[in-house]
């Protein structure tokens, strides 16, 4: 094995698999098995939303208007182009593409860091305004039914919230990504946990897609 | 890769088991135990995780049934007793009955039942175990530091605004545990799904794997509900957002709704891989397939699906809409079919069988009939209007533990003892181990059958104090509970006893069928030397027995 | 007395105990003979094809059969449905109190109960009622979830915070039963307990005309009307033009602004008085101030006596 300056490559196939097929099915399954999970995790909050909204849509339609319709518009462009920067990035893995690998992961962390930036421009624009009811924080409110406008932040930032952690969270294994990526590795037969970070930057994304409408879009404009 | 190893045959030489390399042997020092991705010694740290979670529960029961067998407060304060049966359920439920056979025996027998080397992820299977230990030291924390109070199903607002208790270090603690949960369950349906041995078809599946399978199912898609209950709770108690405090604007029957979509089919993660244990014990000493194979694997199905629309029998008297309980009613009885199914092919099971009368077939037919007075039970209790007179009282309290500690821990023990051998290379004294499932039968019948008129009579649950007309049949049961107490004790003893002095076991001391049973005990890390090819339909007993009577190996 | 002796059943005290009770007892029976079965089956076929028993037919059958299959599921499923129904008739029967109930009014906290009757006598954790009389509670908690329950009625309702709820019964025997607060609340759980003792109708109206003086909640609730300010706005006799009026309003639709409309019921007036801001009438300006923190759930529940007595114009 003379001129050979590394060591012998790694099987791409873990030890408990037969073979590679058997082992991406099982990767995606898995992966979707876990989106399952987390669709039911923010089930619960859509049913809160659902229930609290029905009891008053007028007032949850007149805090919605609060919201700023630009940023999350904005917002919503960045995150479904960092879909496509990621799906991108998975095909330029299996094609065995490394620099395009690289620049599609950078390009996703960039527009997911550009969303959370703007989510925290608008959390603070919502302090400033005395539309944070949280930790005993001041809440104004000038129209009717008070209690529900509050219900409507409350809900908007714990679904937000939770949302912007899922993101962070998926940045956070982007990171590794990366620099596994300009090690040289995650290539071809080795690009299986890109294509599964793939699956779970776009449920977030799909989140979001509900999300926004049923936070943003009720109110009257 | 692979070669043909017809199940139906012993070809396993008995080379001595545990002088030749096994899982066991394979690293001895603790950093290749705490570093394992060998789906066998997973188990095995969830064993002694969930026995040391067992005793503390058990110890906190021990100490309820004390105070009780006097109306007054005698043995401790009420703050305290508050405490001990928030303690008792939480720790019982998340960290013992949750885990237990999925988590054990599960995690043993998976890969070994599909011929498989090991689990889909066996570092996410590692994770699982970490996730949930650090789960349970949160919990413990908040036990040790003061306790909390709030009852295991911690209603809102007194869980959420109210109560002085450390009800966030609980919550944590169990909202992490629950990935444990998830991740497992996962990991169980990968494998079931892309990890079968070749020939190995869904109907030549062991009934465990199929129990197993539907167990995994609720608990991937029904403990995110859990987690984001507690996450609300959480939310509500740390930033005052008001989602179930009416003071704040919020519904307290949001919360009960919410936490019972998780919990309702939680019972159901607890009892189903009992039900599949019992389905592999009485084959084995019938020594014939089980009657209905196709039903009572569809059965776990069925009740799996049903689990998730019953939730709502549990608010009947909550102020929920009386058309939305006659739903819920109808529903809780159609989920008690299935259950029904299984008893009566069980039952069906031993006509014409071969029966013995082992420890754990005596765990199994135990199970068997004390599943289906706690499923009777569960008849009284979904009728509506019986319901409202024993809603919150010692009659539910009796249900809940019929089917729980009867049954689930019963069928819990009975796997243990069957699967011992397999586990450790040992077998255990089948005398102290058949007086101890008698004992445990015995003691639990008179700890919990009073506490069944204690309920219709009127005698609320998590009550310290009581009228004194109450006191007779509390004693009984305390009475019941101490027997059922040492009744624990001796497993305990005599299953460590034998990892040293145990005789050695065979591959298949029982002659069972079952890929388990076709590798050494212990087995090797990798379970298998060749990947077994199945030939032949699952429970072939009279294949097994038939090749036994030749003399032998095919 | 509350009968304290060693009993299996609990005494029978209301009209809807028996019926209740026979459901319980077929439900008994069913479990006995079910139990039974399967016991039974377990017992003969263990002991008759025990494995030293070589004198027994072991040839297999087919080991599954369809039509068995079927019918261990028809029978239990029928049997359950007819239990559903039963149970399911019961329970809705027993929901709806019947026309002429007398109404107590109660209000639950940690840890006891305060019961008011309608001539406005009051008692903590006692409640007498007269016998052959349909009595209705409407409860509310002033803090956690609490629950009402008589076992010797065999009735049982959470009372929550922040909602009225409600459950009747009529007794059938004088004498003196237990009240448990059913639903966990916190410490003293297990020491919210009451007696509901049970008189003949005479004795019942003695036993209300004594007691320290006190007023119907109709006159305490007209009198928080005028020592609240209420009345500068919500003149009795007609609209103001500033404020929607309240005679004859208890029971009515009312329109909102934002187009819904709700009847105004106990729920609607006690969130009126604390949040007027919640539900604006149709017509109407925000000028309301909220009593939230000012007046306690007996003070409303007098306060929505009055208005509900207010007759149309």
């Amino acid at each position: 094995m003379s001129g050979e300056t590394q060591a012998p490559a790694l099987s791409p196939l873990a030890h408990q698999f037969d073979d590679l097929t058997q082992q991406n099915e099982a990767d995606d399954l898995g992966m979707w098995l876990f989106l399952c999970t987390e669709l039911m995790f923010f089930g619960g909050m859509f049913l809160a939303y659902t229930i609290y909204r029905t009891r008053d849509e007028a007032t949850f339609a007149a805090a919605s208007a609060k919201l700023e319709l630009l940023w999350g518009t904005v917002n919503t462009v960045v995150l479904l182009t960092s879909s496509l920067t990621m799906a991108l990035a998975v095909h330029a893995a299996e094609v065995r593409q490394r620099r395009k690998l690289i620049m599609l992961l950078l390009g996703t962390m960039v527009l997911g860091t550009a969303f959370l930036s703007i989510k925290f421009m608008e959390y603070y624009h919502k302090y400033v305004h005395e539309l944070m009811p949280l930790a005993g924080l001041p809440f104004k409110w000038d129209g009717t039914s008070p209690g529900h406008a509050e219900m409507f932040f409350d809900l908007y930032f714990a679904m937000t919230g939770i949302h912007a952690l899922h993101m962070i969270i998926g940045l956070g294994i982007m990171l590794v990504l990366l620099v596994k990526a300009t090690r040289g590795g995650l290539l071809g037969d080795f690009s299986g946990p890109v294509r599964v970070t793939g699956l779970y930057w776009h449920f977030v994304d799909m989140v979001w897609v509900f999300l926004f409408p049923l936070l943003y879009l009720i109110g009257a404009r | 890769m692979t070669a043909l190893v017809d199940p139906g045959s012993i070809t396993v030489p008995d080379l001595g088991p545990l002088s030749r390399r096994n899982y066991l042997n394979a690293g001895y020092s603790v950093r290749s135990w705490l570093l394992t991705t060998d789906h066998k010694r997973i188990a095995l740290l969830y064993l002694m995780s969930i026995t040391f979670f067992f005793m503390l529960g058990g110890a906190a029961a021990t100490l309820l049934r004390l105070d009780l067998m006097t109306p007054q407060a005698d043995l401790v304060q009420t703050e305290t007793f508050n405490k001990l049966f928030t303690a008792h359920g939480v720790i019982m439920v998340f960290f013992f009955l949750i885990p237990s056979i999925p988590a054990v025996l599960g995690n043993f027998l998976v890969p070994l039942m599909v011929g498989a080397r090991d689990l889909a992820f066996p570092r996410l299977n590692l994770l699982s175990w970490y996730v949930y230990m650090i789960g349970g030291l949160f919990t413990l924390y908040a036990l040790l530091a003061g306790g909390v109070d709030t009852g295991w199903t911690f209603y809102a607002p007194y869980s959420s605004t109210y109560s002085n208790t450390y009800v966030m270090a609980t919550a944590v603690g169990i909202f992490i545990t629950g990935f444990s949960s998830i991740l497992t369950g996962l990991n169980f349906i990968v494998t079931i799904h892309k990890m079968r041995a070749p020939g190995l078809t869904w109907f030549r599946l062991p009934l465990f794997i199929w129990s197993i399978y539907a167990t995994s199912i609720i608990m991937v898609l029904g403990t995110p509900v859990l987690a984001i209950t507690l996450l609300l709770v959480g939310l509500e108690r740390m930033l005052g957002i008001g989602i179930f405090d009416p003071r704040l604007g919020g519904d307290p029957i949001l919360f009960q709704h919410l936490f019972w979509f998780y919990s309702h089919p939680a019972v159901y993660i607890m009892i189903l891989p009992s039900m599949g244990v019992v389905s592999e014990i009485i084959p084995c000493y019938c020594r014939k397939r089980p009657f209905g194979y196709a039903f009572i694997g569809f059965s776990s199905f069925a009740i799996a699906v049903f689990s998730f629309l019953v939730w709502g029998h549990h608010l009947f008297v909550s102020g929920q809409s009386i058309y939305a309980g006659m739903v819920f009613s109808m529903l809780s009885y159609m989920v008690a079919i299935p259950s029904a199914v299984k008893v009566f092919n069980w039952t069906a099971s031993l006509h014409k069988g071969s029966i013995s009368f082992d420890t754990p077939m005596l765990y199994a037919l135990g199970f068997v009939g004390l599943f289906t007075m706690g499923g009777l039970t569960g008849l009284f209790v979904a009728a509506l209007a019986v319901d409202v007179h024993v809603h919150d009282t010692y009659f539910i309290v009796s249900h809940f533990h019929y089917i729980m500690v009867g049954g689930a821990v019963m069928g819990y023990l009975g796997g243990i003892h069957f699967w011992w051998p397999k586990m450790t290379g040992r077998l255990y004294p089948e005398g102290w181990a058949r007086l101890s499932a008698i004992l445990i039968f015995v003691g639990f019948n008179l700890t919990f059958f009073p506490q069944y008129i204690l309920g219709y009579l009127g005698m609320p649950r998590r009550y310290h104090v009581y009228p004194p007309e109450f006191q007779v049949l509390n004693v009984m049961s305390s009475a019941g509970a101490s027997i059922l107490g040492l009744g624990y004790f001796f497993p305990l003893t005599y299953l460590i006893w034998s990892l040293y002095y145990g005789k050695r076991a065979s591959s298949n001391p029982w002659r069972a069928t079952g890929l388990e049973w076709q590798t050494p005990s212990p087995p090797p890390t990798e379970n298998f030397v060749q990947t077994p090819v199945v030939l032949d339909e699952a429970y072939d007993y009279k294949r097994m027995d038939g090749q036994l009577a030749e003399g032998g190996a095919a | 007395m509350i009968d304290d002796g060693f009993r299996l059943l609990p005494e029978q005290a209301s009209t809807h105990a028996p019926h209740v009770d026979l459901l319980y007892f077929c439900l008994i029976g069913l479990s006995v003979f079910f139990t039974a079965l399967i016991s039974a089956l377990i017992l003969y076929f263990s002991i008759k094809y025990r494995r030293g028993n070589t004198k027994v037919d072991r040839t297999p059958g087919s080991g599954h059969s369809l039509s068995l299959e079927i019918i261990w599921m028809v029978i239990p499923f029928v049997l359950s449905m007819g239990i559903f129904a039963w149970g399911a008739s019961l329970y809705f029967s027993g929901y709806r109190p019947p026309a002429g109930s007398m109404e107590i009014r109660v209000v639950a906290k940690q840890w006891m109960w305060k019961f008011q009757h309608p001539n406005g006598r009051r008692e903590i954790n006692t409640l007498h009622v007269p016998v052959g009389q349909p009595v209705k509670v409407t409860m509310i908690s002033e803090d956690v979830i609490h629950s009402f329950y008589v076992p010797a009625f065999r009735v049982k309702r959470d009372v929550l915070p922040g909602s009225y709820a409600s459950c009747w019964f009529e007794a059938t025997r004088t004498g003196e039963f237990h009240l448990f607060c059913a639903e966990y609340c916190g410490t003293n759980h297990s020491r919210m307990i009451g007696r509901v003792i049970v008189m003949e109708p005479a004795e019942y109206e003695d036993w209300l005309g004594g007691g320290s003086s006190k007023e119907p909640p109709a006159v305490a609730g007209e009198r928080l009307f005028e020592e609240l300010r209420c009345v500068t706005c919500h003149r009795p006799g007609g609209a103001t033009g500033r404020c929607p009026p309240m005679a004859g309003l208890f029971g009515r639709e009312v329109k909102l602004t934002g187009g819904n409309t709700v009847i105004a019921d106990e729920n609607y007036l006690r969130e009126s008085i604390l949040r007027p801001g919640a539900k604006v009438v149709a017509g109407f300006q925000p000028l309301m101030p909220g009593y939230d923190g000012q007046v306690d759930e007996e003070q409303l529940i007098q306060l929505i006596t009055y208005i509900k007595s207010l007759a149309k114009p």
